[in-house]
């Protein structure tokens, strides 16, 4: 019992930082998924031209609080002959595994939790699969026809696009050549991001991923018109909120591996171009200028407390734009300038792919569930597959042809066949072509 | 750290045993699937524990990810009510626990004097990992080297199995063949 | 470290509650998921005389125990389907039409 205490404690002083690192994520990782919703319908109504959330704080900035509040003082329903331990696991189930894949998830060089797994890219698709199993055990604890059928849809629809998923990260693993997070943002440090040679494989990616993390326009396993909320329609209050919870953790773990994968993870554009190195001071002035864009508002304000509340805001950006800039100015922070850099970076890098979810959302009109299915087995799949073929003939001719030929012609190949997937969709079902890069 | 490693290797070891007697002994198929994923999980962790990185994720993507989903699919298709209140054991009961009995005798004996029969092997005292390298070895790595080279021709034929496989369930699940 | 006989022991361990799954359990998709067990149990030896000998040919082996379990499990699970759509159960009791 003393070697174990020993032991332990021995442990958490070697691994202090990402032991440290997985709380910090664990712990904010409820209040960042609350304010992305409260930013989902910001940006809905921008797109939707209204305001949006008003009331509950300035400009609605309460109102994840007030939301979370009312989740958790609602009633706890639970339906008759449900079965107890399966439906009160399956929410948690579904949070676990999407929250441990962020564990493997880099948001800067030294900012991992789980540091040098060897596997790494691959452990943060196969936990996150594992959420499957959130799904299909709460629609069948909730003893309802309705609950089981959108959960046997919803988990198909999730299989059916992983294969495509995995398929889209192989081409990106191909150009990498390792499976570590680190190296394979490294290895789009001399090189351009692979999304520039992989494209096809980028588009399959974010294609597959919509359709990973149920949104719109593959959101028909929850949508309100159908089969009321699918696998959460007997779920209310705290249980609902870990769904909800569960589904926008995977919506930051997909934008994440999409980011390492394609857009360079944690570097700066032309990361390794030395003429260009003043875009290191961009991220600093970024926030410079959105403050001054804040202070330059504050006397047009008719209302007192909306002064205050830019006067915050402005605040805090100033207090960023510091952050940012004292690794560049200050010698003792100088060690930190490629943490802290690139964790902005690869945030601005992971709010650009959600931003591109919620804008598919709130213009896309949902498929429904056949189409989806043939989008996904007939078309998403053999693109994806011909794509890693492609890439792969690319990547063995690299010695003998310069790599921007063969990779042109490949790609040119695989968008031939794309085309003619669609084409032959259209008419095997006699309607105008259903499937199609969305 | 060696006592964490050991720590850690008792813990999955006890989860993968009674999440296996558990999986064994429901009546509610759910609930023996469910048991069946954390033993599997468990058994990924021990796999972790051995360093072998690669077979800890391929079991958790298509064990615990691929399979137990079949398997949960499969349950919640023919799940019936009535199977529920019948009788879960069949009339052999008995004469296999004896059979059993007696294999795990046999079984138990071979590893419990492995060592000390001469020409027998490392004997169960060998410790698993000998003195541990001053790096890890790049084992996703090693394992598809050793994949692509030697083991090429399995590979090719567990591709052809799995197509054999794919057409055979579904010919074998079509409603009119 | 741990010596392997400790390995050994809870791959036994598995095998044993396994076998005694295949052939005490009526359900036949319960009968399924104790020969999983039963292959799982061997992927733990497998693998722990691949790290005792340093050779990465038992995580090798292992891999394909694991192609080979899903090949089996996909085939066995639409021999069920199958079954079932005919004869409305899945107990192996009630699977005698060709007894005589």
């Amino acid at each position: 019992m003393q070697e174990l205490v020993h032991g332990l404690t021995q442990f958490a002083r070697m691994n202090a930082g990402p032991l440290a690192f997985a709380v910090v994520l664990v712990a904010l990782l409820p209040l960042m998924a609350g304010y992305l919703v409260l930013l989902e319908r910001k940006i809905m109504a921008d797109m939707q031209v209204r305001l949006g959330p008003m009331r509950v704080g300035p400009h609605g900035l309460l109102q994840p609080i007030a939301d979370a509040l009312k989740l958790l003082i609602k009633e706890d329903i639970i339906p008759e002959n449900a079965d107890l331990l399966v439906f009160w696991v399956a929410p948690a189930t579904s949070v676990m595994a999407a929250m441990t894949a962020l564990a493997a998830i880099a948001f800067g060089p030294g900012l991992q939790v789980a540091r040098d797994l060897n596997v790494g890219i691959l452990f943060v698709v196969g936990v996150s699969s594992l959420g499957i199993f959130g799904i299909v055990l709460g629609g069948w604890a909730s003893n309802s026809h309705y609950s089981l059928l959108g959960a046997l849809r919803s988990s198909a629809q999730l299989v059916s696009y992983e294969t495509a998923a995995g398929m889209a990260m192989v081409s990106g693993l191909l150009l990498a050549g390792t499976l570590q997070i680190r190296g394979i943002v490294e290895a789009q440090r001399g090189h351009w991001w692979f999304i520039c040679y992989a494209p096809v494989g980028f588009f399959t990616y974010l294609v597959a991923s919509v359709a990973e993390t149920n949104r719109a326009p593959f959101d028909l396993p929850e949508a309100e018109s159908e089969l009321v909320a699918g696998y959460m329609t007997e779920y209310s209050g705290f249980r609902w909120a870990l769904y909800f919870l569960s589904e926008y953790t995977n919506m930051i773990v997909v934008a994440s591996v999409a980011t390492t994968l394609f857009l360079g993870g944690w570097l700066r554009p032309f990361a390794s171009v030395r003429w260009l190195g003043f875009l290191d001071y961009l991220p600093p002035l970024l926030m410079l200028a959105v403050t001054a864009y804040c202070l330059v508002r504050v006397p047009q304000q008719p209302v007192a407390v909306q002064k205050w509340f830019l006067l915050a805001v402005a605040g805090c950006c100033a207090l960023g734009a510091g952050m940012l800039a004292a690794p560049l100015a200050l010698a003792p922070a100088k060690p930190y300038f490629a943490a802290v850099h690139g964790c902005f970076w690869f945030l601005l890098k992971v709010s650009a792919y959600i931003y591109v979810f919620l804008w598919l959302r709130f213009t896309l009109p949902r498929y429904r569930f056949d189409q989806l299915m043939r989008l996904g087995w007939q078309f998403l799949i053999p693109v994806s597959i011909v794509n890693v073929l492609g890439l792969g003939v690319a990547l063995a001719l690299a010695d003998r042809w310069p790599l921007w030929a063969s990779l042109a012609v490949t790609t040119l190949a695989t968008l031939l066949i794309a085309a003619y997937l669609v084409r032959a969709g259209g008419r095997s079902t006699g309607e105008p072509a259903a499937a199609g890069k969305a | 750290m060696h006592l964490l490693d050991k720590a850690l290797f008792y813990v999955f070891a006890g989860v993968a045993v009674i999440s296996a007697v558990l999986v064994v002994t429901r009546r509610n198929a759910v609930h023996s699937a469910i048991f069946l994923i954390t033993a599997l999980l468990a058994t990924a962790g021990i796999f972790l524990q051995l360093q072998a990185e690669f077979l800890f994720i391929v079991q958790v993507i298509l064990y615990a990810g691929g399979i137990m989903v079949l398997f949960v699919f499969v349950i919640m298709l023919v799940n019936l009510d009535v199977a529920l209140r019948q009788v879960q054991f069949n009339r052999q009961k008995w004469v296999a626990g004896i059979v059993v009995l007696a294999l795990a005798a046999q079984l138990g004996l071979v590893i419990w004097t492995a060592g000390r029969i001469p020409g027998a092997g490392p004997g169960p005292n060998a410790a698993a990992s000998p003195a541990p390298a001053p790096q890890l070895q790049p084992n996703a790595e090693m394992v598809a080297r050793s994949l692509f080279g030697p083991y090429v021709l399995p590979l090719e034929i567990a591709s052809v199995l799995l197509l054999v496989a794919m057409i055979g369930a579904v010919v074998m699940a079509k409603r009119k063949v | 470290m741990i010596p392997i006989g400790h390995y050994l022991f809870l791959s036994l361990a598995l095998f044993i509650i396994g076998v005694i799954g295949v052939l005490t359990r009526r359900n036949v998709i319960i009968i399924l998921m104790s020969i999983e067990l039963i292959l799982n149990a061997v992927n733990i030896n497998l693998v722990a005389f691949a790290r005792l000998f340093g050779d990465v040919a038992g995580q090798v082996f292992a891999i394909f125990i694991i192609t080979d379990a899903a090949a089996e499990a996909a085939v066995g699970l639409g021999i069920i389907i199958a079954f079932f759509r005919n004869r409305e159960t899945v107990l192996s009791d009630e699977m005698d039409m060709l007894k005589w």
